[in-house]
């Protein structure tokens, strides 16, 4: 059985009068272990699809099985617990909380799980580790450059062992030096882990480290393609 | 869950300290409001219990029956204006009622006192001996004016405090020693000991005691002997006093023959009628300063929910990227909440040492009394807490009612 199925969803917003048809009947199914690249142009719906994939919202119609469970029609406070525990977030704009210690940024979800401070602690620093972040973990996030501050986003968004990693253009904000940095933890936690990754982007050399290729267009799935990767190759 | 509040609340206090000054000015309101109230209190005990003691001071269960309110021809003359008050009324009541364990009647002027080289006007009081026990006078040297004394019209005088700060050199022992009052020889046989003011602010130390007869007979010179200007009286318990005033003014008219269309002339007045003023008077000052306290708390919590508002819009991708890892809407209310309740305590407590502090230089200063009540700290405690409580509802409830979609996209 898949990971994820996605089955005909609608998703429609309002703004003021128009009506914005984001998403138009999208179906889906990711294995476990995937590496895929979602693209399409500004307003193809494709942050509308990552926000339902990542439960922070609900579509109008159709099913979406996470792991064996339909989701479409959780509460809020399960979608909460489903992203607390299934769904790895990481942002352009890396999210970090201000003022507050790489460590305890990425304690966060767990706190919200309830966990004791020490094991938050110890599974926050082997995740700090796998991102190959070492030493920084006292570190507030103005103290980091763009490229640790999404390593940090990154080992917040694994210290839960999520089910899914979402990323919504990781390396949007970041030269190309940090970039392929970025590009390759994910590539080699989606290796080694086996670790389901979903990269939202536009940039084809971001999509070149993928396996598999989502395109969209009005709000309806066009492409899809299975490949090589090709950008791993670089050191 | 206790993990949660405990993190929270070092969330909170981070917040708190990474704008100390938005958050003190915040606080101010609850600062300026408990402060206020505890040191308005504290004068406030401190004054009510001055006036217990000065009650107390007067004696216990004390009855005092002056005479005068006559009214004649609707003018009504001054407390203690008539003379219709004797010696055989005094007698009379102490036959008649046995609810009063003490009688003692008074009668006072003031006068040249001297001693050696100094001299003194002081008022000087004949008194009968039952009245010293009444008045719950005690001695610091030698004793009490006894019923032979009084019987005998002898010479002899109790003098308080102040006239021994006045009449006598430091060391010197009063007891045994003669004075002169309006140049009768008096032999000085106790010293009482200091009972302070009075509750309406008088000198009780300025005094001096002899008999009552010796009184009328060798100083006073009065035209009919056995007026006495009070009559005291006392009883064994303090819910005794209704109805032994009941009984008083029963005998006293039944005595002084008054009609029933007639008003007395005379006027009763026990310890609690005249505790009661000052009581008044200091719940005019408790309604007051509920007033300002409500108001200021108010203000208070007006001021922290608007920063809290503010926080809420500052931190809107903080609220997004919580609710994105997990944290329910509970959390983030829970989260406000205790932002807004620590903003309040802390308002309170800093306001509980601010009003603790002025109140013990009110001390220091103006030299009023005033007592720390603990309760009043407690209250105050509990009070800023709700305060911010209530207040953060509607700015927590706000930050948890945000879509997480468009908390993360907040620009």
């Amino acid at each position: 059985m898949p990971l994820i199925v996605c089955q005909d969803l609608w998703k429609v917003y309002r703004l003021g009068d128009v009506e914005v048809q984001a998403l138009r009947g999208v179906s889906l199914s990711i294995e476990q272990g995937e590496f895929m690249a979602l693209m399409g142009t500004s307003g193809s719906g494709k942050s509308t699809l990552m926000n339902l994939l990542g439960c922070l919202d609900t579509p109008m119609k159709g099913h979406y099985w996470l792991d064996g469970r339909d989701v479409a029609s959780a509460s809020q406070d399960e979608l909460a617990d489903i992203r607390n525990r299934q769904i790895g977030f990481v942002f352009q704009s890396f999210n970090l909380i201000p003022r507050t210690s790489s460590m305890e940024n990425v304690q966060l979800p767990l706190f919200y799980r309830g966990l004791s401070i020490r094991e938050q602690r110890a599974r926050a620093a082997d995740a700090l580790d796998r991102v190959g972040l070492v030493g920084r973990d006292q570190h507030f996030p103005s103290q980091l450059s763009g490229g640790q501050q999404q390593r940090v986003a990154i080992a917040r968004a694994l210290v839960t062992n999520p089910a899914i990693l979402l990323a919504d253009e990781p390396t949007g904000n970041l030269d190309t030096e940090s970039s392929r940095e970025i590009m390759a933890i994910l590539a080699d936690l989606n290796r080694r882990d086996g670790l389901t990754i979903l990269v939202v982007t536009h940039d084809s050399d971001v999509a070149a480290y993928t396996s598999r290729e989502l395109l969209m267009k009005d709000g309806q799935l066009v492409g899809d393609r299975h490949r090589m990767p090709t950008g791993v190759a670089t050191p | 869950m206790l993990t949660f509040i405990g993190m929270t609340m070092v969330t909170a206090f981070r917040v708190l300290g990474r704008n100390r000054l938005r958050a003190g000015l915040t606080m101010l309101g609850i600062i300026i409001g408990v402060g206020a109230v505890i040191a308005l209190v504290s004068i406030g005990q401190g004054a009510k219990e001055a006036v217990r003691a000065q009650v107390a001071s007067m004696g216990t269960n004390l009855i005092i029956v002056w005479p005068g309110s006559t009214a004649v021809g609707g003018v009504r003359s001054a407390q203690g204006g008539a003379v219709t008050l004797t010696v055989a009324d005094a007698l009379e009541l102490k036959k008649k009622l046995p609810l009063l364990v003490d009688t003692g009647w008074a009668k006072r002027d003031t006068m040249q006192i001297i001693n050696g080289n100094k001299n003194w006007n002081g008022p000087v009081n004949g008194i009968s001996p039952s009245y010293l026990t009444i008045r719950d006078w005690s001695f610091t040297g030698g004793g009490p004016i006894s019923q032979a004394d009084l019987e005998s019209a002898a010479r002899v005088a109790v003098i308080g405090q102040t006239i021994v700060e006045n009449l006598y050199e430091a060391g010197e022992e009063p007891v045994g020693s003669t004075i002169r009052i309006k140049n009768v020889p008096f032999r000085v046989v106790g010293v009482l000991s200091p009972k302070g003011q009075s509750a309406q602010g008088s000198d009780q130390d300025d005094v001096i005691f002899i008999p009552f007869t010796t009184a009328e007979r060798k100083l006073l010179g009065t035209p009919f002997l056995g007026i006495v200007g009070a009559i005291f009286g006392s009883t064994s318990r303090l819910d005794d006093l209704p109805e032994a005033v009941d009984g008083i003014r029963e005998v006293l008219r039944a005595r002084h023959r008054l009609q029933p269309d007639q008003a007395d002339d005379f006027t009763i007045r026990t310890q609690v009628d005249i505790g009661k003023v000052q009581e008044g008077a200091s719940e005019t000052l408790t309604v007051m300063m509920f007033a300002i306290a409500s108001i200021s708390l108010l203000v208070g919590g007006i001021g922290i929910m608007n920063i809290l508002l503010v926080s809420v819009t500052e931190r809107t991708r903080e609220i997004g990227v919580r609710m994105a890892v997990g944290a329910k809407r509970r959390h983030i209310l829970m989260q406000f909440l205790i932002e807004a309740m620590t903003l309040g305590l802390l308002g309170g407590l800093l306001g509980i040492v601010f009003g603790i502090a002025g109140a013990r230089l009110m001390t220091v200063v103006a030299g009023w009394p005033t007592i720390i009540a603990p309760s009043s700290i407690v209250v105050a405690s509990v009070f800023s807490l709700v305060v911010g409580l209530f207040f953060g509802l509607y700015p927590a409830n706000k930050a948890a009612r945000l879509n997480p979609i468009d908390a993360l996209r907040y620009e």
